[in-house]
């Protein structure tokens, strides 16, 4: 009886670790085709390719103009970044320290944008952006990319603010310091941690964010991710290898600042769950 | 009492005033687009009130998207689930559970695009997948996995099943470990602490994940166009609405169709969560005393 | 239910019980023989171990080594469905989704009890523990202490041989506390159970064992019952659980029988040979509350008065020796501050024990 349990336990616990494995081993072998497949010369009908070089660098550098499209990825994440933070944090502040009426509704706001996806929002917004003129341009990529940023930034630092005891702030107070000392001496120093935690998510998050981005961009204000989009879909007019290697480019800089946030942050918050929402 | 008293007495004082920079944005970039993609959306080209409603529902071109999209994203997000809870029960154990989740959150990160990039060639004719499976004898000719419904379905089990997975172990991982053994020591086995102890704390929290997974299955759309088949058996609804949209520019059909995705969709997961609202859905951490 | 034991046994026997955590050994070799019908208390500082012992016990735990034997069964092989012990959680372990009758009728409808006899058991279970207005509640809307009698409920329903409690008490506020350890001790007598009890707390471990177990660093100090612990306590450390706070070293002057008398160079005192001393030198243990001023013929110590505070029919002060020691004790009057006084203690509550002890 016993042994016929312990035999069934084990059986199971291999076929989903086998599984797991198997998923995981997929997956970086995937991921390293593309790495392989930017350094080689030709591959062909062979497990790697003839010879490796770096000129597919050199090409897609040029081809695909990456150093403009990094400037504006860099640009447009930016802004992102900071305007989420001026609008976000704030938000965050008084939802967690305040009930107000119509609060809920403000929080349902605020939910929505993560609950639905980016494709069902994204085509109005689009409509109305190039309906004022602002369609194509980089000032409407930041803005259609605020939409779900913000919310995320003020979901990630209610909970953190609300672990911070108000007592902290009255005690402040007490001691005479002002609003805007309170603010520049005791809540920043308390909130930095938090906010740096839900803006490195912010950016990582932006510079994947594909949907909003493909609809509201125009030629000039494509980021990164776009441009792949673009160089795969076309792929037969240019060399597979140096497709590749703009994957490489968007790959590291994503991985750059995953491994960055992943130092302060816990990996599950990427997939943006407030804790305790359920 | 003065009026500024009265509203502080509501909570409404200076620091209330701070959500509305943000409330404010959001009525502009969400909700005003979202309602006037709706008023749109009843001023088709042709001037009648229904027209992009009876256009999408009476030709077969749009009407088989919501479909197409169904049959994609439902076995998709339960086959994600279905792997994803047997296994964080078990990586709930670990103590090591950090490099796995890290690996786990690399397609999450890198995106859609990224992964049907690398899709192209691993799967590809002459990837090393097919290769392998060559080698060990397991197929004669290199299989076709990719421009089809199974590139995008794979597409999306790579994808969505980290996500699905994560959000998973942030269920199992709340649920307080003393309950299982509560539920051992009382005579309760394996296959029934299951059943009877973590299923039913576990299901409001599964819902949630299948809602949200099923969210971002649906909403599928660089994969389904670049590892897809996306005149075909891949033509999701978001290929319908981008076209209308950039190809045709028809914005009010575009939109038409954006909010019938929104519909179809919320229609499932309104499903999923009034099945939820029939669970228990309280605290799964052991009340604390 | 009535009084009708469990299965049928003897005596539970923990034999060289071990567990490692890596290189972290919680239990080093316990062993133990517990009666049927016996209240054990296992009590130690946290760390000790004690809450390891009842996880191996429970099977919650697989062992590193030894063995666990109820009469000749081997039982350490069990899965904890398998024992059919019955356990009583820190935190309650309640399932927040079921009622408490639910909670209390689980263990049996695990056992394929039928459902008239469960309705019977748990019903005769609910009015045990005084609950019967509260039955048709989820955990989450009860308070801690109704939570803490639906987790006994369930635990003892299943009429175990042996129930197993986890600091049951610890989350509970001081009054409630004690009226939930006389709550406990009466079912324990009612339903004959055998229970293995673990607090750090000593004065619940006197007031409910019949025997207690000092745990150590994952070893046993002393075994024995709780009027014995209390007056004598074979080790340093479990004289200081006893609430023997109050460490002086001494030189041994002269030996009849185990009465020494000892020299504290702040002045004299008589103590007994709590631990046997080889050497010449030892350390005292007393009770804050066993000092108090005598006459200057009988045995002394000085000290100056540092504080006094009025604790209601007696004072109760802190005096400094000359070598800096502080010295609590206890007076009828209230003595001045800055006073010197003689503190004199009954030799029998003053205790002796080697300066090292292993």
């Amino acid at each position: 009886m016993q042994i016929r349990h312990r035999f069934v336990d084990r059986l199971w616990a291999t076929a989903l670790w086998t599984l797991v494995g198997f998923f995981v081993v997929n997956l970086l072998a995937l991921i390293a085709t593309v790495v392989v497949s930017s350094f080689g010369t030709r591959w062909l009908r062979s497990w790697l390719p003839a010879d490796w070089t770096l000129r597919w660098y050199a090409a897609a550098w040029s081809e695909f103009q990456l150093g403009d499209v990094l400037l504006t990825t860099f640009q447009v994440v930016l802004a992102v970044v900071v305007l989420s933070a001026v609008f976000g944090v704030p938000a965050a502040y008084a939802l967690a320290r305040r009930d107000f009426p119509g609060k809920r509704l403000a929080m349902l706001l605020l939910l929505l944008p993560m609950l639905v996806p980016p494709v069902t929002y994204g085509i109005p917004l689009a409509t109305v952006l190039y309906q004022s003129g602002l369609g194509g341009s980089m000032a409407g990529v930041i803005l259609a990319n605020l939409v779900p940023s913000i919310p995320f930034v003020v979901l990630v630092m209610i909970p953190f603010i609300e672990q911070i005891d108000p007592r902290v702030e009255a005690a402040a107070r007490v001691f005479g310091a002002g609003t805007g000392r309170l603010f520049l001496h005791v809540l920043l120093p308390l909130l930095a941690p938090g906010v740096m935690a839900a803006l490195l998510l912010v950016l990582v998050r932006t510079i994947a964010m594909f949907e909003l981005t493909f609809l509201t961009a125009g030629p000039t204000s494509q980021t990164l991710v776009v441009a792949l989009y673009y160089a795969v879909f076309a792929s037969g007019v240019r060399a597979v290898q140096s497709i590749d290697a703009m994957a490489v480019i968007y790959m590291s800089v994503t991985l750059v600042w995953l491994l960055i946030a992943l130092r302060f942050v816990n990996p599950t918050q990427l997939v943006g769950r407030s804790k305790r929402s359920g | 009492m003065t009026v500024r008293g009265r509203l502080a007495a509501r909570g409404i004082d200076g620091v209330t005033l701070l959500v509305l920079p943000a409330v404010a944005l959001l009525v502009l970039l969400f909700v005003y687009p979202f309602l006037y993609g709706l008023f749109l959306s009843f001023r088709p080209k042709d001037g009648s009130l229904l027209g992009n409603y009876a256009r999408f529902f009476g030709d077969p071109f749009f009407r088989d998207t919501v479909w197409v999209t169904m049959r994609l994203a439902l076995p998709v997000t339960l086959l994600n689930l279905l792997l994803a809870l047997p296994i964080a029960l078990r990586v709930r154990h670990l103590r090591r559970q950090r490099l796995l989740i890290t690996v786990l959150v690399l397609p999450i990160t890198l995106g859609t695009v990224l992964v049907s990039e690398g899709m192209l060639n691993y799967f590809g004719p002459q990837g090393w997948f097919s290769r392998t499976l060559m080698l060990l004898g397991l197929i004669g000719a290199p299989v076709k996995l990719v421009q089809s419904y199974t590139g995008v379905f794979l597409s999306l089990l790579i994808t969505g099943f980290p996500f699905t997975f994560l959000l998973t172990l942030s269920y199992v991982t709340g649920i307080d470990p003393a309950l299982e053994q509560a539920g051992a020591t009382l005579g309760a086995g394996p296959s029934r602490r299951f059943r009877h102890v973590l299923l039913p704390l576990l299901l409001p929290g599964l819902a949630i994940t299948f809602c949200l997974s099923f969210v971002q299955a649906y909403s599928v759309l660089p994969s389904a166009v670049l590892v897809g088949d996306p005149s075909r058996t891949t033509r999701v609804i978001s290929i319908a609405a981008y076209q209308a949209a950039f190809e045709e520019y028809d914005y009010a059909m575009a939109s038409t169709v954006a909010l019938i995705m929104g519909a179809t969709q919320l229609a499932v997961v309104g499903m999923a969560l009034g099945l939820r609202g029939l669970l228990y859905r309280g605290p799964a951490g052991g009340a604390k005393g | 239910m009535g009084a009708a034991p469990g299965p049928a046994f003897h005596a539970l026997r923990l034999d060289g019980l071990q567990r490692d955590f890596g290189a972290l050994n919680a239990l080093k070799g316990l062993d133990l023989t517990i009666q049927r019908g016996e209240f054990i208390a296992l009590l130690g500082p946290s760390g000790c171990g004690k809450s390891t012992a009842l996880n191996c016990i429970a099977g919650l735990l697989p062992l590193t080594g030894g063995s666990i034997w109820l009469d000749e069964r081997r039982i350490d092989t069990l899965r904890p469905e398998e024992r059919g012990f019955g356990m009583v959680f820190q935190n309650y372990a309640l399932f927040p989704h079921l009622t408490a009758r639910r909670n209390i009728g689980f263990g049996l409808r695990m056992r394929g009890v039928p459902k008239p006899e469960l309705e019977r058991r748990v019903d005769a279970a609910i009015a045990m523990v005084r609950l019967e207005s509260q039955s048709e509640k989820l955990p989450g809307q009860m308070s801690g202490g109704q939570q803490q009698r639906v987790a006994i409920a369930r635990a003892v329903v299943v009429e175990p041989p042996l129930v197993l409690m986890d600091e049951p008490l610890s989350n509970l506020d001081a009054k409630l506390r004690i009226e939930m350890r006389q709550e406990i001790r009466r079912i324990h007598n009612q339903l004959g159970t055998t229970t293995i009890y673990v607090t750090h707390d000593q004065e619940e471990a006197l007031s409910l064992a019949d025997r207690i177990v000092v745990l150590r660093d994952g070893r046993i100090r002393q075994v024995g019952a709780p009027e014995e612990l209390y007056a004598r306590p074979a080790h340093l450390d479990v004289a200081e659980f006893m609430g023997y706070r109050t460490r002086l070293a001494a030189r041994i002057l002269a030996r009849d029988g185990d009465v020494l008398t000892l020299d504290l160079g702040i002045g004299q005192l008589q103590g007994i040979e709590a631990a046997p001393i080889a050497g010449e030198t030892a350390t005292l243990a007393l009770r804050p509350d066993d000092l108090q001023p005598v006459a200057e013929g009988t045995p002394h110590l000085r000290a100056q008065v540092e504080a006094v505070e009025f604790i209601g029919r007696e004072f109760h002060g802190l005096a400094r020796s000359a070598r800096g020691d502080a010295l609590h004790f206890r007076a009828a009057e209230r003595p001045a501050l800055g006073e010197t006084l003689c503190l004199g203690a009954d030799p029998r509550r003053v205790l002796a024990y080697p300066e090292m002890q292993p």
